[in-house]
């Protein structure tokens, strides 16, 4: 059976308009016409109310933020008082807000979008309907659309929720803070008090540009991006390994109770991790617990020499202990499910457990789990967690960090991000910059993992 | 002879391996033991600690008894109790829906929509933290409890991926089978697909009711009233709001700590057999 192409929305659109009946072109215009004549009456009125909604809402609410939105403009009048000369007094004067006019303009594109979407389905289903009396055959009641709904659409029912949820806390901030990238928006340009407006592509330039010496922000996001990558990979390498360790010294076979090895280290996966983080970086402090111990006194996570080398490694030891309980769960899960024939072969021909190791477990695990690798390097990468909790991104380093990037030395490019965000002098065009960059590696790596495995390709091979 | 040697050897090495795993364990429980044995100690009255085992240690619920009468942590707890279980409830329903969608029914959007989602998951959720703030400002949502259930489940969407990789694994001709028959697709996803997908489902229940316990930085964004915290705000805040607050109430966050971690270890001791299952069913599938 060859698979007929749809023909798209716009030529179905034109074929309407020219074959369609009076009352086709008619819904054109007066959404749900078409329907009404038909005696469908419910789903007619029902387009009928939503244009009539989408019309108030633009008319006294959508609109202007639509103009705005395409005239580039990001409002242009402060907040405060004007003379007015009719009245002889000073008149307080509601400016513009930069920040709701870009948030409310996109909202509205987007409410216009799904308008648009509405408004070719119900000119398509009145050609439907036309098509349909032509050949003879009685035009669907409103029984049956909520069968086909139940059935054939049963998916409509089903995703509308989840993805209203997504468009409104997902979506919709998601390209307003896009759209910041391309702004002045930071702390001298904070509505209501002042206004921001656009800049184009200067704060990419101003981010990928050596100009400015060594705590450029160029040179400063090249650190931290190095820094990303040594964090990811050591952080999930290590966590791997010694999980995979920890795994196969508890599955050997002799060792007994093996359920309580397993529980000592579940245990710490059961402590929500944001309390064993604090706990750790208290315990690490340097009038914390550990140093009392040693009777020393070694700043574990604030210490600054060698390039803040300390807290580095610091933050990837504790990370093991966060980590390695998961790993460990997860490699046992599927140590347990490999032939053993594999390893009765292997040792009837004489091989050491070295060898076995290497030839037979280690590439099966490999296989099995390198997607799940690329996933944890995508997440590592985006490890606000560990960093922020453990050192809130410090120590402070001036010297290879400028105080004007805000970048510190243990900072990831997401905990940065927030800093930029969340700082006393917020700086949310580079931060949406940033969040950009971290979008794209991360798409790139999960993209190449969701394509190259297997999971994707035969999603049905089970069925 | 040359039998008894090998066996002799791997008795030494049973030995290593148990050593190892006791040291490795030890290294595991120690904080956490610390954790606990700080939140009852009550010696040094205000939680400055300098000996781990002072010559007048006392030990006591004088913690606990700190933590629910001077803060407002049993408030925070109900907070997150009433939080944790209404987000749970909706994340579950949402992932279960968008999952069976996406592995069972076969509609025009279908890959592009999946595609979409997973590029969405890819962008660092706290960059649009401000403008979720100022969209619920909008909704007039700031300050309560509602928009942090809305937020923690509104995003659901974005992880459908595990659970739809085990609806992938049920065998399609009991469907078939109970379409033949007539039962509508409603049915088919509530009396077929549900009652053979308990693992995931109370993995999904289990993370999603865990995650508002951990999450403290949209709370941090969303609510300024102290009144409406969630537990894992007030305890960040206890220790980490002003310098010196850390050595003021070091073992009242140990105490509270505790508290937590006691409620979610019941939860996920009670249920580790289907979280392991779920952990090693979806995410890994080579």
């Amino acid at each position: 059976m060859t698979k007929r192409k749809k023909p798209n929305v716009f030529k179905e659109l034109l074929f309407a308009l020219k074959d369609g009946s009076n009352m086709t072109r008619l819904s054109f215009l007066v959404m749900g016409f078409g329907q009404i004549a038909r005696g469908q009456i419910v789903k007619g009125v029902l387009y009928l109310l939503a244009q009539v909604a989408f019309l108030l809402y633009m008319i006294f609410f959508g609109g202007r933020y639509i103009i705005h939105l395409f005239s580039g403009d990001l409002g242009s009048k402060l907040a405060g008082e004007h003379w007015n000369e009719n009245l002889q007094i000073f008149e307080k004067v509601k400016g513009d807000n930069s920040f709701l006019i870009l948030l409310y303009g996109v909202m509205s594109i987007i409410v216009l979008g799904f308008f648009l979407a509405v408004w070719a389905m119900n000119v398509k289903g009145s050609y439907e309907n036309d098509k349909r009396l032509r050949e003879g055959r009685e035009v669907l009641g409103f029984r049956m659309d909520l069968y086909a709904l139940l059935n054939d659409r049963f998916y409509l029912p089903l995703l509308i929720l989840p993805l209203a949820g997504l468009l409104v806390f997902t979506v919709l901030p998601l390209i307003f803070m896009i759209l910041i990238a391309f702004t002045n928006y930071d702390y001298a340009h904070t509505p209501p008090g002042k206004l921001f407006d656009w800049v184009g592509f200067a704060n990419f330039k101003n981010m990928f540009s050596i100009a400015g010496g060594t705590t450029s922000f160029a040179i400063v996001f090249l650190r931290v991006l190095l820094w990303t990558f040594v964090w990811a990979f050591f952080a999930t390498f290590t966590n791997y390994f010694l999980g995979l360790a920890i795994a196969m010294l508890i599955q050997r076979k002799g060792i007994r109770i093996k359920a309580l090895w397993r529980t000592l280290f579940v245990l710490a996966i059961a402590i929500p991790q944001f309390v064993t983080l604090l706990l750790m970086q208290k315990i690490l402090d340097g009038d914390g617990i550990l140093n009392k111990i040693l009777g020393t006194r070694i700043l574990w996570l604030t210490d600054q020499r060698h390039f803040s080398l300390l807290p580095r490694v610091m933050i990837i030891l504790v990370n093991i202990w966060i980590g390695v309980p998961y790993t460990m769960l997860m490699t046992s899960g599927i140590l347990m499910n490999i032939p053993s024939d594999y390893y009765e072969a292997a040792r009837i021909d004489g091989a050491n457990p070295t060898k076995i190791f290497f030839h037979i477990t280690l590439p099966y695990m490999m296989q099995i789990t390198a997607p799940y690798l690329i996933t944890q390097f995508v997440n590592n990468i985006n490890n606000f967690n560990v960093i922020w909790l453990l050192t809130g991104g410090g120590p402070v380093d001036n010297v290879y960090y400028g105080g004007g990037t805000m970048a510190q030395s243990t900072d990831l490019l997401v905990t940065w991000l927030y800093r930029l965000t969340t700082d006393q002098t917020p700086k949310y065009n580079i931060a949406s910059v940033i969040g950009i960059v971290i979008f794209v590696i991360s798409a790139v790596l999960s993209l190449i993992t969701f394509n190259k495995t297997s999971a994707a390709k035969n999603e049905g091979a089970f069925q | 002879m040359i039998k008894g040697s090998a066996k002799f050897r791997r008795r030494t090495t049973d030995v290593l391996v148990y050593v190892l795993l006791a040291a490795l364990g030890l290294l595991w429980i120690a904080p956490i033991g610390y954790l606990v044995y700080t939140a009852f100690r009550t010696t040094p009255s205000t939680g400055i600690i300098n000996e781990l085992f002072p010559e007048n240690l006392k030990l006591g619920l004088g913690n606990f008894t700190r933590l629910f009468q001077d803060t407002m942590f049993s408030t925070w707890l109900r907070n997150t109790l009433l939080v944790s279980g209404a987000s749970c409830l909706l994340t579950t329903l949402f992932i279960l829906m968008i999952s069976y969608a996406f592995s069972r029914l076969r509609f025009k959007m279908r890959k592009p929509l999946m595609n979409v989602l997973l590029v969405l998951g890819m962008f660092p959720g706290f960059m649009s933290m401000i403008a979720v703030y100022f969209i619920l400002k909008a909704m007039n949502l700031t300050n309560s409890l509602l928009a942090l259930i809305l937020v923690y489940s509104g995003s659901a969407g974005l992880s459908y991926y595990i659970c739809k990789g085990f609806f992938d694994t049920v065998p399609k001709a009991m469907e078939e089978a109970a379409i033949l028959d007539g039962a509508s697709q409603p049915i088919v996803f509530w009396r077929i697909i549900l009652p053979l997908a308990k693992p995931i489902i109370v993995y999904t229940v289990l993370t999603s009711f865990i995650a508002p316990w951990c999450d403290f930085i949209f709370v941090n964004t969303i609510i300024s009233d102290r009144a409406k915290y969630t537990v894992s705000l007030g305890l960040y805040k206890m220790i980490n709001a002003e310098r010196g607050s850390f050595n003021e109430n070091f073992t009242v966050f140990c105490a509270g700590a505790f508290v937590v971690g006691a409620i979610i270890v019941t939860l996920f001791m009670s249920m580790q057999r289907y979280y392991v299952e779920g952990v090693t069913s979806g995410s890994v599938k080579g």
